[in-house]
């Protein structure tokens, strides 16, 4: 393990019933988040390799916690998406070496497959800052019924010289999708866009 | 039975908390079920029956949490509840969880288990301790700080705790989300003495 964590926080959020109607089946969305520690607050790196190594190691963590938290195959899993929040004695530049340069690829092993980008957020924050994850379907970005994002927010963390990952992987899109756009059943899967 | 609009869960390992972390990371976690506040907008005087409807509720709920913690009952140390009433409701509608939330967390916790008696010297069964509470009146994403006590003894200090639980989105104004909560062990750097789980005797739900 390279990325000192001081605590993991898994959430599951299941939608049975939206404006009254039964969802079914219902809809379950889950966000795995990691508090770890910034190996570069306080001081400015030219290198950010340390965080990206750790980006890489918590996309196959964090992903797999969601998969688990779902209880389904990996190949069930339909949307994704990722975030982190930096505390104050970081950069948003450490975000991005976390999220961008490697954590896809083992976040895609988790969920079998993702020829879509990983849609992310990112932000500086405090204990309990919360930052909305956005989520789109792993294999068509632009699938309009899976538009949608989760809320990630641990109430202490992350303190000054921490950040919070945050991954979430879902097992459907929003409960009552209607505003049309490219439907799953019309998915190609190839260019990651359709 | 009730219809449950959501389910929502949350577990969190400790591993540390700058101090030495310890061989099992601390777990502890709450479920919560939102539903529509059958009272909502208006003055009901009579509302107990209510408790009645809830209690498959409590017993569902604390299954669906000791599954989402992935642990046997006989392994949950310490235990809370909650109930956060959304704007159009009032919170005498929060306080209708303690019974079905309460006895229905100790009922999975083997409360009314004669399986349980004589896990210890004198021990007549688990979960034997009053579950501690709070409740609010809450917009959509209030939080809400869970007490959390030991499950047979609530003078056990290493086991005063709170979780915090917060529902993104919810509850709207004519939704209640009730809460259950449980750890499996103490604070993760618990270290000021007092009564430990070894040292109940009492066995009465205090010592």
């Amino acid at each position: 393990m390279i990325a000192a964590i001081r605590k993991l926080v898994v959430q599951v959020d299941e939608t049975r019933i939206e404006m009254g109607r039964e969802v079914l089946p219902p809809i379950r969305r889950a966000v795995a988040m990691a508090v770890i520690a910034n190996p570069f607050a306080g001081r400015y790196s030219e290198s950010l390799e340390e965080l990206t190594a750790i980006g890489e190691e918590l996309g196959g963590l964090l992903g797999a916690k969601c998969v688990a938290a779902l209880g389904i195959r990996p190949e069930q899993a339909q949307s994704y998406g990722k975030a982190a929040i930096v505390g104050e004695s970081g950069e948003l530049e450490h975000a991005a070496a976390i999220l961008h340069p490697k954590m896809g690829a083992t976040l895609r092993r988790e969920v079998s497959s993702g020829a879509a980008l990983v849609p992310s957020a990112k932000k500086m924050g405090g204990l309990g800052t919360a930052i909305d994850v956005p989520l789109g379907h792993k294999d068509a970005a632009y699938v309009r019924s899976h538009f949608d994002a989760i809320e990630a927010r641990i109430g202490d963390a992350p303190r000054a010289a921490e950040i919070l990952v945050a991954i979430a992987v879902t097992d459907g899109g929003r409960p009552l999708a209607r505003v049309g756009g490219l439907q799953v059943s019309e998915i190609k899967g190839q260019d990651g866009l359709r | 039975m009730i219809d449950i609009l959501r389910i929502f869960t949350h577990v969190e390992d400790i591993f540390h908390e700058f101090g030495p972390a310890p061989v099992t990371p601390l777990r502890r976690g709450g479920a919560v079920a939102l539903i529509k506040n059958p009272f909502a907008g208006r003055y009901v005087p009579d509302i107990a029956p209510f408790m009645e409807e809830l209690k498959p509720l409590g017993l569902d709920l604390a299954h669906r949490l000791l599954a989402a913690l992935g642990c046997r009952a006989s392994e949950v140390q310490g235990y809370g509840k909650a109930a956060i009433v959304g704007a159009a409701g009032e919170l005498e509608h929060g306080a209708l969880w303690h019974v079905p939330g309460g006895y229905g967390m100790r009922e999975a916790l083997g409360w009314k288990d004669d399986a349980v008696k004589g896990a210890a010297a004198g021990q007549p069964g688990n979960a034997l301790a009053i579950v501690p509470s709070t409740k609010k009146v809450g917009a959509p994403g209030a939080t809400i700080d869970v007490p959390l006590t030991h499950v047979n003894a609530s003078y056990v200090r290493s086991h005063l705790d709170a979780i915090e639980i917060r529902i993104p989105g919810a509850p709207a104004a004519d939704e209640i989300a009730y809460i259950l909560a449980m750890s499996l062990g103490p604070r993760v750097h618990a270290r000021l003495g007092g009564l430990t789980a070894a040292q109940i005797e009492r066995w009465d739900g205090q010592k």
